[in-house]
């Protein structure tokens, strides 16, 4: 079959491969209908998350048809439509009964890596890195599901693709990262980073009922999708962000800060992201945490901080005497995709939300690669690559 | 909106360009050049006719390793801009060197003298060429997605649609109605 193979940093190439096979009696393979590229293959793209490998196939937000299922597996029917969920989850274990699918701990088939480099493991994540099981992705033609009978989220024939798509990381990424900042109706929530991430925080941060929604990046394009849902747009290239953040919040900060950046922020000027790039470059940090920084310092007293955000390291110069002194939460994690999705389903299918309105790119399978230099780059106002094998 | 018109690279089947490889063997060129500097400095300066000016050779030594590592990382372009200026910048020290060189040494000037020339060209037609494959958006100034609230009903609708139904792991406000709650004695 055909796949986006990850050959080496920003190096990917539509490949032949293998067809995946059943191999444990909870296995399926679906034939892939539609999969999307996300900020996180961004990082694998730029290599900064350890341990991928020449020849990886990428990609972890894919849905398609059932066309084989292993021995166990009786709850799917050959031609179903299911959206897969980037974090696999066996439903059995004692992470798994709490809703906490992205820590399965039977999922990652590397769990003796993960238990040294973690210090416990995680669950195993689709074309992600050999430290989450190094599974095969879905930016391909086919992709073999693990734990199939858990992992999998059924969809509506009332629902198109690209309605449903996002049922498997972004939509849910966004959801819980609002959740978890436990929104009261007199809160408000500040989102950094307009990507499709934060495009699905802004709208679950307004279903969630918050007061007030801010959100902070550069890009004129992803601002006005920001506006679009009602969130009050801050430039950071343009105005200063802990000056606006007070002003919309008469000197008290926001209540809740969302960070939908992760370890990539960019360099704004600053000193400190200055450093933090040399740092990068050097080796001498793998992440560069300004956006941390800043969330730590603005947030109110008591505050939460929610970090959908993905990091891969060591972070440096972290303030953590003021989030100490202030008394701040921090959330956050990968998502536990299949704890929201139910409920989300329900949301698209009664029409309160269609995620669909993140889209800005269609191609061929095929052109992926070329899409992602597109993304990358935020060319030609990319918001979100959807590929078709 | 045809994206296949915008690709950056020249086969959208594959992400790397012919230009990020060639920035890529530039990186690891300065890298090897700039220790070559640091290392030996003394037999450098000898053979060039750079007597006495160790201590600048070693200087051009760090920079191109760090614009060595830079051209390597995910943003080579102005590395490569900034190799540019270096190679005038060693062009002018060469020339310099030339006239006050013994023979052999000026033979061996005018060589480094083309082949830094060589590079040269080689440095400028790469850096371009990333400036315009690569250069984020070309230029163009954001498309206006204000069209999309992605809220079928509408925006006003769906404000607090959901509200309230934060599950109980994850209630991690003090409000004044949790805190009562809170301090009331126990039945
Ligand atoms: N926790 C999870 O399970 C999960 C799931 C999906 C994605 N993610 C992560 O979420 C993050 C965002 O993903 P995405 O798809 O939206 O990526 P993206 O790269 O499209 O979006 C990131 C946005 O942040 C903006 N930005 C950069 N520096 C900033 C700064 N200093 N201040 C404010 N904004 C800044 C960029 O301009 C960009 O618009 C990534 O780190 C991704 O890995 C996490
Ligand atoms: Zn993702
Ligand atoms: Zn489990």
């Amino acid at each position: 079959m055909k796949a986006l193979v990850w050959h080496g940093k920003q190096d990917i190439r539509y490949d032949t491969v293998p067809d995946p096979e059943i191999e444990e009696p909870r296995d399926a393979i679906i034939k892939v209908t539609s999969c999307a590229i996300c900020g996180s293959d961004l990082h694998l793209f730029h290599n900064y998350i350890p341990a991928m490998k020449p020849g990886d196939i990428v990609g972890h937000e894919m849905m398609g048809e059932v066309v084989e299922t292993g021995s166990a597996v009786n709850n799917l029917r050959k031609g179903e439509r299911v959206v897969i969920p980037f974090t696999i989850n066996c439903d059995e274990c004692d992470q798994c009964r709490r809703g906490n699918y992205s820590l399965c701990e039977r999922s990652n088939r590397n769990k003796p890596l993960a238990d040294k480099v973690f210090g416990h493991t995680t669950a195993g994540l689709f074309g992600y890195t050999h430290l989450t099981g190094g599974y095969a992705g879905g930016q391909a033609e086919y992709l073999r599901v693990p734990f199939a009978d858990a992992t999998h989220i059924k969809v509506p024939d009332s629902m198109t693709d690209e309605q449903a798509l996002f049922l498997g990381d972004i939509f849910p990424t966004g959801w819980q990262a609002a959740v978890q900042c436990d929104i009261q109706r007199t809160d408000t929530v500040a989102i950094w980073g307009a990507g499709p991430v934060g495009q699905m925080a802004i709208r679950s941060a307004i279903l969630l009922g918050a007061k007030q929604v801010i959100v902070i990046d550069r890009l004129p394009e992803r601002l006005s999708m920001g506006a679009a849902a009602g969130a009050i747009p801050i430039n950071f290239e343009d105005e200063s962000v802990v000056e606006r953040l007070n002003e919309l919040t008469d000197n008290k900060g926001p209540d809740k800060c969302i960070d939908c950046v992760g370890l990539e922020a960019h360099a704004s000027g600053h000193i400190d992201s200055m450093m933090d790039r040399v740092k990068q470059a050097t080796m001498m940090e793998s992440d560069r945490p300004h956006v941390l920084r800043e969330m730590i310092y603005v947030c109110r007293g008591g505050g939460v901080l929610s970090i959908p955000g993905v990091y891969g390291g060591l972070v440096d110069k972290i303030p953590f005497g003021m989030a100490m002194n202030k008394g701040l939460t921090f959330r956050m994690g990968q998502t536990h995709v299949r704890r929201w999705t139910g409920d989300l389903t329900r949301r698209i299918d009664e029409g309160q939300i269609d995620p669909s309105f993140v889209i800005t790119h269609t191609a061929d399978l095929k052109e992926g690669p070329g899409m992602y230099r597109v993304f990358e780059q935020k060319q030609d106002s990319c918001i979100k690559v959807v590929l078709k094998p | 909106m045809n994206p296949t018109s915008t690709l950056s690279t020249s086969r959208p089947d594959r992400s790397l360009t012919t230009t990020d490889r060639v920035a890529r063997g530039l990186g690891w060129f300065s890298i090897g050049l700039g220790l070559v500097e640091i290392i030996a400095p003394g037999r450098l300066g000898r053979a060039l006719g750079l007597e006495g000016r160790e201590r600048l050779l070693q200087a051009y030594g760090g920079r191109e390793i760090g614009a060595g590592v830079w051209a390597l990382s995910d943003t080579p372009a102005p590395a490569i801009w900034a190799r540019v200026g270096g190679d005038l910048l060693d062009l002018a020290t060469l020339a310099v060197g030339l006239r006050d060189a013994d023979s052999e040494q000026k033979r061996n000037a005018i060589i480094a003298l083309a082949a830094v020339a060589g590079i040269t060209v080689v440095d400028l037609l790469t850096a371009a060429s990333l400036t315009a494959e690569t250069s984020e958006r070309k230029g163009e100034t954001g498309r206006d997605y204000s069209d999309r609230s992605g809220f079928p009903q509408g925006a006003a609708s769906a404000r607090g649609a959901a509200e309230g139904i934060t599950p109980v792991d994850f209630q991690v406000t003090a409000t004044p109605e949790r805190a009562v709650a809170a301090l009331e004695p126990a039945e």
